[in-house]
């Protein structure tokens, strides 16, 4: 099918510009209430890291670094290709758009399948707060209210993975109908923005979770 | 397929955004920012009469100092329920929704919001919401009051908090959704030669209010989700048996919750912007000072949520900047009432419906915002708090401003949504009986909070009860006058004598085009060339402001 110009730009829109300006603005926009939205539970989390903090730093080294740090290099790699996905649409080039787009959902589902065996680990180890949680040390209460804001701030982050990955496998096939041109790739280029916030938002939780006690017992 | 608009060609009446496409379809699927306004006038009308009705429930078992009418328990998911259809799913989406809706893309001569789909998106998202709630009253209520305290409600409480969170959660999103759309569509799609200090200054509060939203209603959603974890989880996040920090939920609630109050009032302030000036036939005194004014609220509006939690046991040193910065919210306030005071001043005012409802803002929301004052002292704020004081304030604010505004806004562009006049007598009874009615409702209310009577108490000592009956009997004529409207509204929809463009002879963009409005809202976009509100100046004036 191939792209028929008058569609792209919506008949409540003057132009191209207008259209592209207002879909860049309000992404933005959308991305600063995710900030907030993520903002609650980094406010929660630092309250009671100070209340806290031996607490905190016990159970931050029962989180696995490796697997976490794999998966930093997987999900920074991943921004990496959505960007040039990004800029495979905007210079017609479809065939790199779908491979780098694939690329990036490959990589994503790599994050969420080392992410799944971490909270799998976690299972076994009965780390997860609730009725099964068992904690030998000191500040039983304390470590499981850690484990609880691990457990809902990467879990929002894998959320906000899934919406994505599940977006970006949808664009594949509106790229393979070609859909997305060097005049009508505001879409490839919003959904960047949001893998990119996706990715900075690991970037504060990696360090905060996983990285505030890591000195050689 | 159902039938859906089928090609009706009469040519009788011009086309119109109602008349354009027929059919259940055409509008449960419609991205005409008007047809949507439309069904959220309808929703919201009807969550409003749910939420007045628990509000009687409430007043009628006030009439006597015992118990008698109902359970404690029952009073307290009447007084739950009415704060929570009132405040989530009336207040915040009242007027933006419905007259934010209708009116930015006229005003600013678009043809439509930026994103039309989200529009109607928020609209059913709301829905969900909507449903939660209903869901919530069906399988037995929720007695945390609207606030949902920890870690009362994510402990104890055996109603169903869940599902009430849930409700507010979309609700929430659904004004984020509204709020995406209008920042993007006030900044990216004003008509040519439509500068920033040239819109008119409802569009300037529905900006204001949109950034509040934006920026507030995120951190209510993840403190909800929060509650609800803890409910489903039992993890501790705001229980202190579980090493968790109540108080930090107050923070987060009332981070954004205090906010929420301007969102329910900017949008308010918009609407007597526009009413005061079309009934004055003056330009507005101070326009600059206004817009501003907006945007300082929302600014500030964010910093003084714990004067809410003077006596949490938050540290003394946050009450008293949270105090003073709470009294600096009082400047920008002022500044707007003090510049639609001097607007009056020499005008040709007319005694419209509209500005009666704007005139009764005026004095109520200066009642609201002084006593706003009272609270906002530390220390008197120790002697009057969780009494029917603040209950009284925050209705000044909430009711008689942000309703009367509400209403009036409804009556000044009925002629332009509906293309008919509704009948001015009873317009101004209905005015008249709510101003009243509203009065004595909640004057007493601010005696009995003083003299120690708590909220939220279903039986109180008899010394109180002249207060009660004086205030049931207020609810029971404030009622009269929000059904009243209901049906000469509905009348004149059917025969009522045609609007004509523009009956109250005003400016604004939206007064230029049809009514109702054409579905793409103007013939062809218009081109600006003055400012907002240039009414004529009168020959005195120009005498002596001729120098």
């Amino acid at each position: 099918m191939a792209h028929n110009q008058p569609s792209v730009v919506a008949p409540y829109f003057r132009d191209i510009d207008q259209q592209r300006e207002a879909n860049t603005l309000g992404m933005w926009v959308f991305l600063a209430t995710e900030v907030m939205f993520f903002g609650g539970l980094f406010m929660a989390y630092t309250v009671y890291f100070f209340n806290y903090p031996d607490a905190f730093h016990e159970g931050s080294r029962e989180l696995n670094l490796i697997l976490a740090s794999i998966n930093t290099f997987v999900l920074l790699t991943s921004s990496l290709t959505m960007a040039l996905a990004v800029r495979s649409a905007q210079t017609d080039n479809r065939k790199w758009l779908i491979i780098f787009l694939i690329a990036t959902i490959v990589l994503g589902l790599v994050f969420l399948g080392l992410k799944g065996v971490e909270y799998g680990e976690k299972f076994q180890h009965h780390l997860v707060p609730g009725p099964h949680f068992e904690w030998d040390g000191s500040f039983f209460y304390e470590v499981q209210l850690f484990f609880g804001l691990y457990f809902a701030t990467t879990g929002l982050h894998a959320l906000h993975m899934i919406i994505g990955v599940g977006v970006l496998t949808y664009f594949v096939f509106k790229a393979f109908r070609g859909h997305f041109t060097s005049v009508s790739y505001d879409p490839v280029e919003m959904v960047g923005l949001y893998w990119h916030f996706v990715d900075i938002a690991w970037v504060f939780i990696f360090p905060l979770y996983y990285l505030i006690d890591r000195t050689i017992q | 397929m159902t039938v859906s608009s089928p090609p009706v060609k009469l040519e009788k009446p011009p086309q119109n955004y109602l008349n354009w496409a027929f059919g259940i379809k055409s509008w449960l699927l419609t991205t005409d920012h008007k047809r949507i306004a439309i069904l959220y006038l309808i929703t919201v009308t009807l969550f409003f009469a749910l939420g007045g009705l628990a509000a009687s429930l409430v007043r009628f078992e006030l009439i006597t100092p015992q118990g008698d009418l109902m359970s404690a328990d029952n009073y307290n998911k009447s007084f739950t329920l009415h704060g929570m259809l009132m405040v989530f799913f009336f207040l915040i989406p009242g007027i933006p929704a419905v007259m934010g809706n209708f009116l930015i893309p006229l005003m600013i001569g678009a043809k439509d919001l930026a994103f039309p789909r989200l529009n109607l998106a928020s609209w059913y998202v709301f829905m969900v919401g909507g449903l939660f709630t209903m869901t919530v009253i069906v399988v037995g209520g929720v007695d945390t009051g609207w606030t949902f305290y920890t870690p009362y409600s994510s402990t104890y409480s055996n109603g169903a908090v869940i599902l009430a969170a849930l409700g507010i959660f979309a609700a929430g999103f659904a004004s984020i959704f509204t709020a995406i759309n209008f920042v993007v569509t006030i900044h990216k799609m004003r008509a040519p030669g439509l500068t920033w200090f040239r819109l008119p200054l409802f569009v300037w509060a529905h900006y204001a209010t949109s950034i509040i939203i934006l920026l507030g209603t995120p951190v209510l959603a993840i403190t909800i989700l929060m509650v609800g974890i803890e409910r489903m989880f039992k993890i501790g996040i705001f229980d202190p048996a579980l090493g968790g920090d109540p108080l930090l939920f107050q923070h987060l609630f009332w981070f954004y919750s205090h906010p929420a109050v301007y969102i329910m009032v900017l949008p308010s302030m918009g609407v007597i912007s526009e009413l005061i000036t079309a009934f004055t036939r003056r330009r507005i005194f101070g326009y600059k000072a206004i817009a501003l004014s907006s945007l300082a609220i929302a600014l500030l509006g964010f910093l003084v949520w714990g004067h809410h939690m003077f006596v949490s046991g938050q540290s003394v040193y946050a009450g008293l900047v949270f105090s003073a910065i709470t009294f600096m919210v009082a400047i920008p306030s002022a500044i707007k009432v003090f510049n639609w005071t001097a607007t009056l001043f020499k005008g040709t005012i007319s005694f419209t419906t509209p500005m009666l409802y704007a005139l009764g803002f005026i004095g109520l929301f200066t009642i609201g915002g002084l006593t706003g004052l009272f609270l906002g002292a530390a220390a008197v704020d120790v002697h009057v708090t969780d009494t029917y004081f603040v209950v009284a304030h925050f209705h000044y604010v909430m009711v008689g401003a942000t309703i009367m505004a509400y209403m009036g806004a409804i009556h000044f562009w009925w002629p332009k949504i509906t293309g008919k006049l509704y009948n001015e007598g009873w317009g101004i009874s209905s005015a008249i009986i709510i101003f009243v009615g509203f009065n004595l409702t909640f004057m007493p209310q601010f005696i009995m909070g003083y003299l120690g009577m708590p909220r939220r108490y279903y039986a109180y000592p008899d010394e109180f009860q002249i207060y009660h009956i004086a205030s049931s009997a207020g609810a029971a004529i404030l009622a009269f006058g929000y059904v009243l409207p209901l049906f000469y509204l509905l009348y004149s929809l059917f025969f009522g004598p045609k609007a004509g463009d523009n009956p109250w002879n005003a400016k604004g963009l939206e007064w230029t085009t049809a009514s109702p409005p054409p579905h793409e809202n103007f013939e062809e976009t218009p081109i600006v060339t003055e400012e907002a509100y240039a009414y004529p100046v009168p020959q005195k004036a120009e005498v002596t402001s001729g120098a």
